[in-house]
């Protein structure tokens, strides 16, 4: 720019004013330099310079920087996108990361001038900000130092707040935003770091000013990410590698034999490539699960979570629910459930209840429903008592409405739904038996029903997964419940051809979404919570998906009202 | 103010198969989706809408997925603005170099420096900005006041819009209003003031139908 700074110290508070003005001035002159077509690009030129200049800055070059920045921000409507385009692209590639808080301050102020003046500046200068959620690549270690976190905060609230005000201006640029942000989250295959920064700006929208606007998006963006990285872990790289050989062929043999050799057959399991690769990807969900929980519970404190419980909810139900299985991405809903049990819970397992009574959904859908519902009301120790009474006869009237209209004979095919709803019961019962001994005006309300269902034509003892019925069986002898006269031998089988057979392609039969979860922060996260840790506890270190030798688990001296280990579905890491 | 107009239109709305067990839902969410978009057809930004089913049996088109197509009847609120119109906003920002207006809390609009005219000098008193009109002491534009500006362009896809304070008969709304109330010269219908007040959607002249021209929309999410 031609100008000679005077050394710091000396400057008075006017002759910084009038530097600032001169500077402006210059700047506007450098612009509409441009587009005549004589005289020298030499200023112009000199301005982008000061622009792109952004490693170790000295005080003067910043305080130069900052002053350029003003004077551009004034200046904004002679910015013109065709005869400044290599100015416009060095404005919209700085990054807020590289500057103190004054340059930041100029910087975001500009952004928000450029993206308020002209409709063409608004989706680049969004674009900047969303690039801003970021640090640069040499930064990225630094997050964890204290002075990187202090940048961060700085850089981050500068950002918000520059949403905040643009969207004051304009008021339809959130709607350009969310999708911006959306299409710019990072992928899968991205530095850990780079993804849970981005992930924590999009909750911050959420709970921001526009979160009214773009909270819903978020959310359901986010656990669309979270599934597909839960669909990357395990059985897809299982499945490739072993095509022929899928896991579900495996179970037939004694499982306890898979279970306790240390060596893995090269052919059955490649577990050590498979951990690898799933390794990464766990973790990231893992750091993801616990961000999303640490969003969840300043939710609650903000009163917003009922509502933010309905984005999830919808959100589980076309996502999570559809997908194969999904590992561990159902434990967002458990423990927002587990945060607020009164609204939330119920709200849950009554939306799974109401998925399974309506006719009118696919079976697959109410399927997956009662697996979920068993599965929730299982392990969930926050819910009542009373609440799981409700649901569980909810369950015991439906399939007994469903015996009592139904006159045949054992059906795994035909009748899927029915057998999923009994298991379910049975499945619950397991977990929940003692309550029922406790309370015998509960056991009077359910039994004589129970009893009529089990002893149906249909015979589910014989349907379902054996293992749930041995337990149950086992375990309801044991309370003096009822007992019945054939008697079931499945020789510890996990499963049946019959039990498959309801479970159909997907294997439902053997869902147990809610078994605790493998991925170590996640998990710790719920120690408080409901799970029995102290019984799972030294089981759990062993089953944390991060092992160093690939998988080997013993699972021995269980108590005998606990449920068995084995029941748990050859198709969950854990399993194996 | 210009710009807005209601207009009805004969709607064909094509329903997807997986939503033909709440149809009527079905429409709702896909007139919704173009709410605030500058839509080609209409020549407009669609506000609100209200809609008739005429028929209740639909044609199916079939194809690899058969699709339901249903006739509809809608009342449409559309906003228009076009170069050389006069429109009327709040300031919701002012400096030196610019004034930025919000219209009907959704269009943004700007009027650079150079587009106001010469009668408003910018100054600062008691620390809060506006622009002063040097010849009436009253006309006072500041932050928060409603004005009315022409129209110079308009980017329709975000619906922003570069305005100008040049011509006579443009400023504070208020001061305009009363400004004509006292001469006799402007011959303003009572309807006319009273949308000054409220600045919802409204209407301002008759209904335009677009009846000649079918619209066809495509219902076509099946991921929603």
């Amino acid at each position: 720019m031609g100008l000679e700074l005077p050394k710091y110290p000396v400057m008075e508070e006017e002759e910084v004013v009038n530097l600032e003005l001169e500077i402006a001035r210059r700047v506007r002159e450098a612009l509409s330099s441009v587009p005549s077509l004589e005289g020298s690009r030499d200023s112009y030129n000199q301005l982008v310079g000061v622009i792109l200049h952004s490693k170790q800055l000295g005080r003067d070059e910043l305080a130069l920087l900052e002053t350029t920045l003003k004077g551009l921000a004034a200046a904004v409507s002679l910015i013109d996108l065709t005869h400044h385009e290599s100015l416009v692209s060095a404005i919209f590639s700085m990054s807020m990361w590289n500057y103190a808080p004054h340059v930041e301050d100029a910087l975001a102020e500009l952004i928000v001038s450029l993206a308020v003046s002209n409709g063409k500046y608004l989706d680049l200068s969004l674009g900047m900000l969303v690039n801003n959620f970021t640090p640069p690549p040499y930064f990225l270690d630094k997050l964890g130092l204290p002075y990187g976190l202090d940048r961060k905060n700085q850089v981050l609230s500068r950002v918000h707040a520059a949403f905040k005000k643009i969207s004051e201006y304009v008021p339809l640029a959130p709607l350009r935003l969310i999708n911006l942000v959306i299409q710019r989250m990072p992928t899968i295959y991205h530095k850990d770091r780079a993804v849970l920064i981005y992930v924590e700006n999009m909750l911050k929208l959420e709970s921001g000013e526009i979160g009214e606007v773009v909270g819903n998006s978020v959310l359901m963006a986010l656990v669309d990410r979270l599934i597909d990285l839960d669909l990357e872990i395990g059985w897809d790289a299982i499945l490739r590698d072993d095509f022929n050989k899928g896991i579900f062929e495996m179970e037939l043999e004694d499982e306890d034999e898979i279970v306790e050799s240390a060596e893995q057959h090269p052919g059955e399991f490649r577990l050590s490539r498979m951990t690898l690769v799933g390794n990464s990807i766990a973790e990231l969900l893992d750091n993801l699960l616990v961000l999303t929980f640490e969003h969840l519970e300043s939710c609650e404190r903000a009163g917003r979570l009922a509502k933010v419980f309905e984005t999830l909810l919808q959100s589980f139900q076309i996502t999570v629910m559809s997908a194969y299985k999904s590992k561990f991405t159902q434990f967002v809903m458990f423990y927002a459930c587990a945060l607020d049990p009164e609204n939330c819970g119920v709200r849950f397992a009554t939306v799974l209840a109401d998925l399974f009574v309506q006719d009118s959904r696919p079976e697959q859908t109410r399927m997956t429903a009662v697996a979920y519902l068993a599965s929730y009301l299982s392990r969930a120790k926050f819910l009542s008592v009373f609440f799981i009474s409700t649901m569980l006869k909810r369950l015991v009237d439906w399939c007994l409405e469903y015996c009592k209209t139904h006159d045949g004979d054992i059906n795994p095919n035909a009748h899927r739904v029915f057998y999923s709803g009994c298991q379910a019961i049975m499945y619950i019962l397991c977990f929940r038996m003692k309550v029922f001994v406790d309370v015998p005006r509960l056991n009077l309300l359910l039994m004589p029903p129970l009893e009529q269902i089990l002893k149906h034509k249909l015979n589910p003892l014989k349907v379902c997964l054996p293992s749930v019925v041995e337990e149950f069986l086992r375990q309801s002898k044991a309370a003096s419940l009822f007992t019945v006269s054939e008697t079931f031998i499945f020789d510890g089988l996990l499963e049946s051809e019959l039990s498959r057979a309801f479970g159909g392609l997907e294997r439902l039969d053997t869902f147990f979404p809610f078994d605790p979860c493998l991925l170590k922060r996640c998990d710790r996260s719920f120690d408080e919570q409901e799970h029995d840790l102290d019984e799972f506890d030294t089981a759990m270190s062993k089953m944390s998906i991060t092992p160093k030798n690939g998988y080997c688990y013993k699972f021995g001296g269980r108590d005998s009202t606990r449920m068995p280990s084995r029941i748990r579905p050859s198709t969950s890491p854990e399993s194996l | 103010m210009e710009g807005l107009s209601e207009a009805e239109a004969n709607l064909v709305v094509y329903v997807h198969p997986s939503k033909s067990s709440n149809v009527p839902q079905a429409i709702l969410r896909e007139l919704s989706s173009l709410l605030f978009k500058f839509n080609e057809t209409f020549d407009g930004v669609l506000l609100a809408y209200d809609v008739n089913i005429l028929d209740r049996q639909a044609k199916i088109l079939s194809g690899i997925h058969p699709y339901i197509g249903l006739r509809l009847k809608a009342q449409l609120l559309l906003f228009s603005p076009k170069p050389d119109m006069l429109l009327e906003g709040k300031v919701v920002k002012l400096s030196q170099e610019s004034i930025h207006v919000v219209i009907l809390g959704f269009s943004s609009a700007i009027i650079t420096a150079e587009n106001i005219r010469q009668e408003f000098k910018y100054k600062i008193k008691d620390g809060e900005e506006m622009f002063a009109s040097r010849s009436h002491k009253r006309h006072v534009i500041k932050v928060g006041t409603m004005i009315r500006f022409l129209v110079k362009s308009v980017d329709e896809e975000i619906l922003h819009i570069i305005g100008s304070l040049m011509e006579a008969h443009t400023g504070s709304i208020r001061w305009l209003d009363k400004k004509s109330e006292e001469t006799s010269e402007f011959d303003r219908s009572a309807v006319k003031s009273r949308d000054r007040e409220r600045q919802e959607d409204k209407t301002v002249e008759g209904a335009t139908p677009l009846s000649n021209s079918e619209l066809l929309i495509h219902s076509c999410d099946f991921h929603e």
